[in-house]
């Protein structure tokens, strides 16, 4: 019996100990992350508020609204992410479910490809880019891609923007939507739904995109907060989406920089607060 | 609602297996046949051959007579039962049932009236809310077969519908899967593995191998005379004893049995015997001991060791209690005419000389 009390102690203590304390690292860890986040935030807003001149004021937000370029770029970067991410679902998710499908054994083959631009460096990428269409504007001078080259260019809605940025998303695309296939038995699913008489549009948008929400959510997001971030390429080929514009005006006037970086901080959650809410209704 | 399915020298070929090596079979309108055989002897690639997932390298596949070798997965009147869960995620047991109406653009009402007719027919008229994660793996089979029947299909295509259950629910659902085909009177085909499912539900039972036709009879057919040496091992368990042939009778074991079938040529052969046709006594005198015994409930399986080989005996259960290891017996034959084959294996050929001395 005295042994037994004695073995019990120790095994007792530490069991009741263990949630208080967990409880309280828990709280540090959970501050410390908080801190991390939130200080900086918290001075940026209050720098763009309060000069020690004029007290508290909003002015600098109110000028943001106003100032030159504001809406243009972030329309125009809005305009990219949609359609970078229309492009990119509509390049992968087509050609992964065929690998699937129909040649499993290409399955490493694409990983690597669509992994490949995580290992290129952007300014690798762009400078690679930059002379492919200084050259190519020569090049194709005397035949009719010429116009088709410039169109692309177009600095209202530059297409070759899209472009890299397809190329810059394709490992998070395609990670996002390999780890939502590989919850479901593909092969299986869309068999099924071609004996009860499916064509392939139907197999893909009535059984596989509605199992595939999530993933597809997940992808989104990562296109949305890579292409409203991405500064180097649109900056080098020239062009003023919302990261450039920033930059931009930072130079000359500090607090509405400031300003437009927590703007845009909000802006980009209650973007992926809304992809969220819009995919996530599936989870009942 | 019902065809004729013919296969016609199916030959399909992976790499360097071949999966299908000439495959001829035709199914009666109404019939339930089971494609029975070992992992990768083909039968699953001729159901997906019927089903459109597979094409054939060469011959055809003809429903009615009419070849639809050529003809898209979704055009084939064939209605399939997967052996994975093949329910869609996203919709509810109702929905999928509806599923194939909806391709065809059956208007809502209908389609609910059906789907719930079949939920009833498949014995889960409670369950059309519910979503197959909340669904049990046979009541996710029972929601596809009912999905499977939703088109009123020519043919009913079961890939091992069962393998993924236990037990229990396996033979009660495939129970309930031939009193449906009886009542729908369609042709169905299903494919497995297991000897037992194909031989209790089947009208005939088709046994494959790497690709070929074994033989194709009536369940009782395939077990008491099976066609080939190999179905005879494949279909059930066989005791392959040495025997003497003389004129159209043979000698094994010391006793005189009429030979099935044509006698052959040579003069020694093996005698396919099966475990419960051997009559074992327990006698102290006897010549064999049994080594050892697995009791299945119903019968007792007993290892028998003769002079120079071993037996395999099925006996009643309750005789378990008397016939434990060590335990000296007499082991007698049951009268009746015996499948002869080929002497092809080393089997208890000394022994076999004991016995004749008895």
């Amino acid at each position: 019996m005295a042994a037994l009390t004695g073995l019990e102690q120790p095994v007792a203590v530490p069991a009741a100990r263990p949630p208080g304390r967990l409880r309280v690292w828990r709280g540090v860890v959970f501050l410390l992350a908080a801190a991390y986040f939130l200080v900086p935030l918290g001075a940026s807003l209050w720098y763009t508020i309060y000069t020690p001149t004029a007290g508290v004021s909003f002015s600098a937000y109110g000028e943001l609204l106003t100032a030159e370029g504001f809406a243009s770029s972030l329309v125009l970067s809005l305009s990219l992410a949609v359609a970078t991410i229309v492009l990119a679902l509509l390049l992968t998710l087509p050609a992964m479910l065929a690998v699937r499908l129909a040649a499993p054994r290409l399955r490493p083959v694409m990983e690597v490809i669509c992994t490949l631009p995580l290992v290129v460096p952007p300014i690798t990428f762009v400078a690679g880019l930059t002379t492919s269409l200084r050259n190519g504007t020569d090049l194709l001078a005397p035949t009719p891609f010429w116009a088709t080259l410039i169109a692309v260019q177009n600095p209202a809605f530059p297409i070759v923007l899209v472009l890299a940025y397809v190329v810059l998303v394709l490992p998070f695309v395609y990670r996002s939507l390999d780890a939502g296939l590989a919850t479901m038995d593909v092969r299986t699913l869309v068999e099924a739904a071609r004996n009860l008489g499916a064509s392939w549009p139907h197999v893909l948008f009535r059984v596989v995109i509605p199992n595939l929400r999530s993933a597809l959510a997940s992808a989104s997001f990562l296109t949305l907060a890579l292409v409203l971030g991405e500064f180097t390429v649109a900056r080098l080929l020239g062009y003023q989406p919302f990261a450039v514009w920033i930059v931009t005006i930072s130079g000359s006037r500090g607090q509405v920089s400031v300003a437009v970086s927590i703007l845009s901080l909000l802006l980009i959650w209650l973007l992926l607060l809304a992809v969220s809410t819009v995919f996530g209704r599936e989870k009942k | 609602m019902t065809a004729q399915v013919e296969f016609r020298g199916l030959r399909r070929v992976f790499g360097k297996t071949v999966a299908l090596d000439g495959l001829d079979l035709t199914i009666e309108p109404g019939q339930f046949v089971a494609l029975l055989g070992p992992s990768g002897c083909g039968k699953t690639t001729a159901l997906r051959c019927v089903a459109g997932f597979e094409r054939p390298d060469s011959g055809a596949v003809l429903v009615d007579g009419e070849d639809i070798t050529n003809v898209p997965a979704n055009k084939r009147d064939a209605g399939m039962v997967f052996q994975s869960y093949s329910l869609f995620p996203n919709l509810n047991a109702r929905d999928n049932v509806a599923f194939g109406l909806r391709v065809r653009k059956v208007p809502v009402a209908t389609r609910r009236a059906k789907a719930g007719e079949l939920l009833e027919l498949v014995g889960l008229p409670a369950h059309a809310d519910r979503f197959p994660h909340e669904l049990s793996g046979g009541q996710q089979q029972r929601v596809a077969l009912a999905r499977a029947l939703a088109l009123e299909p020519r043919v009913l295509l079961l890939d091992e519908p069962l393998s993924a259950l236990d037990a229990k629910v396996r033979v009660s659902l495939r129970e309930e899967i031939r009193r449906l085909q009886l009542d729908l009177g369609i042709t169905t085909i299903f494919v497995t593995h297991d000897q037992e499912e194909a031989l209790s539900i089947a009208d005939r039972v088709a046994v494959l191998r790497d690709g070929r036709l074994e033989q194709c009879g009536p369940p009782a057919e395939v077990y008491d005379r099976p066609a080939t040496p190999f179905v005879a091992e494949f279909v059930g368990t066989m005791n392959h004893l040495a025997g003497h042939v003389s004129g159209d009778k043979v000698t094994v074991l010391g006793q005189l049995l009429p030979i099935d079938g044509a006698a052959p040529g040579a003069a020694q052969v093996d005698v396919l015997i099966r475990p419960e046709a051997v009559q074992v006594t327990p006698a102290d005198d006897g010549r064999a001991e049994v080594l050892a015994a697995s009791f299945r409930g119903a019968s007792v399986r007993l290892r028998l060791a003769l002079a120079g080989g071993e037996v395999l005996a099925d006996v009643p259960g309750h005789e378990a209690a008397r016939l434990g290891p060590g335990t000296r017996v007499t082991v007698r034959l049951v009268e009746r005419p015996v499948l002869v084959a080929e002497r092809t294996v080393t089997a208890p050929a000394p022994q076999s000389v004991d016995a004749d001395a008895v």
